[in-house]
């Protein structure tokens, strides 16, 4: 998708283009379907790595996905209010510019890592790697990516994470996977959030957000949560429990397991 | 490109004269946007007077209930005889390298299409 914005080189891959790079082809470096093509091939391979890394520690890995403004950054701050006394949690930041997200993620106490990606408008598997790096696995047991703000891009770069988390906020219209099904398509769970604002805002239907999910043959769990009078979390933090219970378990790190 | 240049010189090509695409609705990937993007991306490559020949595949499902097949809409992914939504997808989210037809540099210049196919993601 990213020929639409000319964001497919990013801080992350651009070494594989630049001159004498992997993918470098021509010394005048117009080349971007090869990117394209090349990208999407060396960004499975580094996601696959960045996988290996996760599953060796035994740590979880999601990856947040929405609009600009669904609610990440809520969301995972009263994530970790509600589980960093029993869990070690860190969070890779996607923004264009700002370290604020990540500021207000170490405000709560946690390792937060903020990648800024300058014009690019998604996150790729390179950029989560380089992250790693700054990262101590070992004494992890969640890594939260939070990518950029977008419903197009982010959807076509895997990253390495086990499961891909979306947000789909109340005041944006139930019908937000039928206008973005590739994105949609891709939930292993769907997030609706501010669902404070469902009395004011009736026209949004949870119902409807469901039953558009389905049509696209995503049997993804769906639920209605509010991070800012915290109806709803509780089953949130009891499926993120579940999925790091089973991820421990497949590690062979049982023992280690908070569940 | 990078696969197309490969294959090229694997055959000994001289020139690339078309390449041919399968790209699903699903892909995330917008052929209009692509064959722009070709236009600068074959600039200086083998491929350089190449057409782009993309062929737009159809969304075909699996239905998990009633076990046909049937097509579909991007936003729609149901069961076009049972209506059920438990579906898998059989294609339309493919982002392939089809076919290329290429000049040999030994022979008299004629285009020889290549049958084997691979897959870019």
């Amino acid at each position: 998708m990213c020929d639409t914005c000319g964001c497919n080189v990013t801080p992350g891959n651009a070494h594989l283009v630049q001159p004498g790079g992997r993918l470098s082809k021509t010394a005048d470096g117009r080349e971007a379907v090869s990117v394209l093509h090349g990208l999407l091939h060396a960004n499975d391979h580094t996601a696959a790595h960045n996988r290996e890394h996760f599953n060796k520690h035994g740590v979880l890995a999601v990856n947040l996905m929405s609009s600009p403004g669904a609610g990440k950054t809520s969301l995972l701050e009263a994530t970790i209010d509600a589980l960093k006394d029993e869990l070690a949690i860190a969070v890779i930041e996607g923004d264009l510019e700002t370290e604020n997200d990540a500021d207000r993620i170490r405000a709560h106490g946690v390792p937060a890592i903020q990648i800024t990606t300058g014009s690019a408008c998604h996150l790729d598997a390179h950029m989560v790697h380089d992250a790693l790096h700054a990262l101590d696995l070992q004494k992890l047991d969640i890594v939260f990516i939070e990518n950029v703000g977008n419903l197009v891009c982010p959807a076509s770069f895997d990253l390495g994470q086990h499961s891909n988390v979306i947000l789909l906020s109340v005041p944006e219209g139930d019908d937000k996977p039928a206008k973005y099904p590739v994105m949609f398509r891709a939930a292993d769970l769907v997030l609706l959030s501010k669902s404070d604002l469902l009395p004011v805002l009736d026209d949004f239907q949870p119902d409807n957000a469901r039953r558009h999910l389905r049509e696209l043959a995503n049997s993804a769990q769906v639920f209605e949560l509010s991070a800012k009078n915290s109806d709803g979390m509780d089953a949130w933090i009891h499926w993120l429990l579940a999925e790091l219970a089973r991820l421990k378990h497949q590690s062979g790190r049982l023992a280690a397991g908070p569940a | 490109m990078e696969q197309v240049e490969n294959l090229a010189r694997e055959e000994q090509a001289a020139q690339v004269m078309a390449i041919h695409l399968g790209i699903g609705p699903l892909s995330g990937v917008e052929p209009q946007l692509l064959e722009q993007a070709f236009s600068i991306a074959r600039a200086g490559s083998i491929a350089a007077d190449a057409e782009l020949i993309i062929k737009s595949m159809p969304i075909q499902v699996s239905c998990k209930q009633c076990g046909q097949q049937s097509e579909a809409l991007p936003n729609r992914l149901l069961c076009g005889h049972c209506g059920d939504w438990r579906t898998s997808l059989v294609s339309g989210d493919e982002l392939q390298l089809q076919h290329v037809e290429l000049v040999r540099q030994a022979a008299e210049p004629e285009t020889a299409p290549l049958a084997a196919a691979s897959t870019i993601n």
